[in-house]
Formats: C-alpha cells, structure tokens, sequence
C-alpha cells in the first residue's frame, strides 16, 4: 500500500510543491518569453542573449546533488519505506525520440511542463489549449511506455 | 543582455533545489513534472500527492506573485512566428501535444531529467538533457519565434 493517505506525505509534498512554485515564478521561468530568451543562441553575438536559465539549473542541481549524496548514506526516506529511483537505466530509442520531440515542443513555446502548471496561477491566454494538448501527448505517450517500475523494467528484459 | 537576472534566477533556483531535495529525502519522490503530472490518469496508483503537490505548485507562484509584482505577474504565452498562418491556438496545441508525448516516452522534462537526474548522474538523463536543450535551442532559432 501507498503512503497516499499518510498525512506527514501529503503535507511535505504541500509544502515542497509550494517551494517549487515559488521559487520558479522568484526565477521568472514561469515567463515563456524569458525562456525563449535564453534558447535564442542567434542573439549571443549581439548582446541579447539572456543566461539566467542556466543559473536556475546550477543553482538548483547543487541543492539536489548534495541531497542525493545524503540519501544514499539512509536506508530510506523520512515518510516512506523507500526512495523510488528508476532502476531503467538503457540509452534507448524512447529516450532519444522522446527528448527530441520535447525539445521540438519547449522551443516552439519556451514552455516546459512545470511552468506550464504554474502558469494556471496566471491564466493567460490559451494556456488551456496547451494544457489539454500536454495532458493528450501524455496521455497518447502512455500507449507507447507503460508508466509504472514494475512494468518499465519488465520492457527492459 | 536582456534583462539578464542572475540573483533572482539563483535564489529561485535554490528553492527549486529545496524543494526537490525535500521530495526526494522525505519521500523518497522525483519532483519531475512531466511524471508527476502524467501518472494522474489510470493506472496511476499514487494520485492524491500528485494532485497535492501540483495544486501547491500554483498556489506557490501566486503567493511569490503577490509579495513581488515587479518580477512580472501576469505573463503572456508567446505568438507564433510571423510566417505561420494557422493561428495561435494550433501552434500551442502543437507546442503542448509534443512536449506531453515527448516527455512520455522520454520519462522526464527539464525538472526531472534537468534536476534530479543530472543530480543523481543518470546516463539516461544527461542522454536526455543534451538532446532537448540542443533541439529546443535549434527549434527557436529554425522557427525565429524570439
């Protein structure tokens, strides 16, 4: 059984959720211009590129890292009885097509899908659309990759 | 540069780190979004801190949007590039459809391949990383949305 009902779960997840979209909207990430201006490399030679993206990932993959090398030393986490990390670990065609696709669809709108959930505080228009259609991709991806460790790993056999 | 913003993207980018540092350690959870937003739907069986951790997601942005306005609180989505004459709603459809299948089939998005994979030193994640900050870079500057 899940920990789903467990009440210190629920609440960490709250709070971390809260963090997380705090943090992305102090970062300005939730702004899909701001991110389009970090991937417009052609406007590095001419003064117009902006780099902050690249500060959020270090800032934020230190913070993680260090986190990482603490769980590792644990038996498990504080609220469940283990740290679900994948155990797929192949380079496969999924993975590559699938990031490629992804990088095709974040370059098109400079939205990833945090920023997109965290953009409902906002509502600007046609988020929905885009909304609906990230819930439909996914929804048409899972007929391709089973969600789910045990059947993930059992693919990779 | 335009409106480079290096201490807010680093202190933003702390709490990003917190709050995936916080998911993994006392859940033992991934805060990738892609995965989290995905497994709502059957067969998921963990869905109530999915929906949970989502919901505080957009009650955390509104929150820091309104103790700090000045960091630009009512964002717009891009428009298309000028070239496209489909409209706005298809081009986001498009944008949206792809990322959502994207991030399926490749098992993760800039959060749980960017942070916590790289973090975890996943091959498969730095395999992914390389792969969509490449394509995406490549897409805006093939399509001239900026």
């Amino acid at each position: 059984m899940s920990k789903d009902l467990d009440f210190r779960y629920l609440a960490l997840a709250a709070v971390a959720g809260l963090i997380f979209g705090f943090g992305l909207y102090v970062t300005q990430m939730t702004d899909p211009l701001k991110v389009l201006h970090f991937l417009d490399f052609t406007a590095i030679p001419t003064g117009g590129w902006d780099p902050s993206l690249a500060f959020v990932m270090v800032s934020a993959l230190i913070v993680m890292f260090v986190a990482v090398r603490v769980g590792r030393t644990w038996r498990k986490p504080l609220f469940d009885v283990r740290f679900n990390e994948p155990e797929f670990t192949r380079i496969d065609a999924p993975l590559v097509i699938g990031a490629a696709l992804f990088g095709i669809g974040w370059g098109m709108s400079g939205i990833c899908p945090g920023p997109a959930i965290s953009l409902i505080a906002f509502w600007p228009q046609n988020l929905l659309i885009y909304l609906l259609a990230l819930f439909v991709g996914s929804y048409g991806g899972s007929f391709v990759i089973p969600s789910g460790r045990e059947k993930r790993l059992a693919m990779a056999q | 540069m335009e409106s480079f913003t290096p201490i807010t993207a680093t202190l933003g980018g702390l709490l990003i780190g917190l709050s995936a540092a916080m998911l993994w350690l006392g859940n033992g959870r991934i805060a990738g979004m892609s995965g989290i937003f995905g497994q709502l739907l059957p067969p998921g069986r963990t869905v109530v801190w999915r929906i949970v951790f989502l919901a505080s997601l957009v009650a955390g942005a509104a929150l820091a949007a309104w103790l700090f306005p000045a960091l630009g609180n009512s964002p717009q989505l891009a428009a298309p590039p000028a070239w496209f004459t489909g409209g706005a709603p298809l081009w986001v459809a498009a944008s949206g459809l792809l990322t959502g299948f994207g991030t399926k089939i490749g098992n993760g998005c800039t959060s749980g391949h960017g942070v916590c994979g790289l973090a975890r030193l996943s091959k498969r994640s730095f395999v992914a990383v390389g792969i969509f900050f490449g394509v995406a870079i490549l897409t805006v500057t093939l399509t001239g949305i900026v």
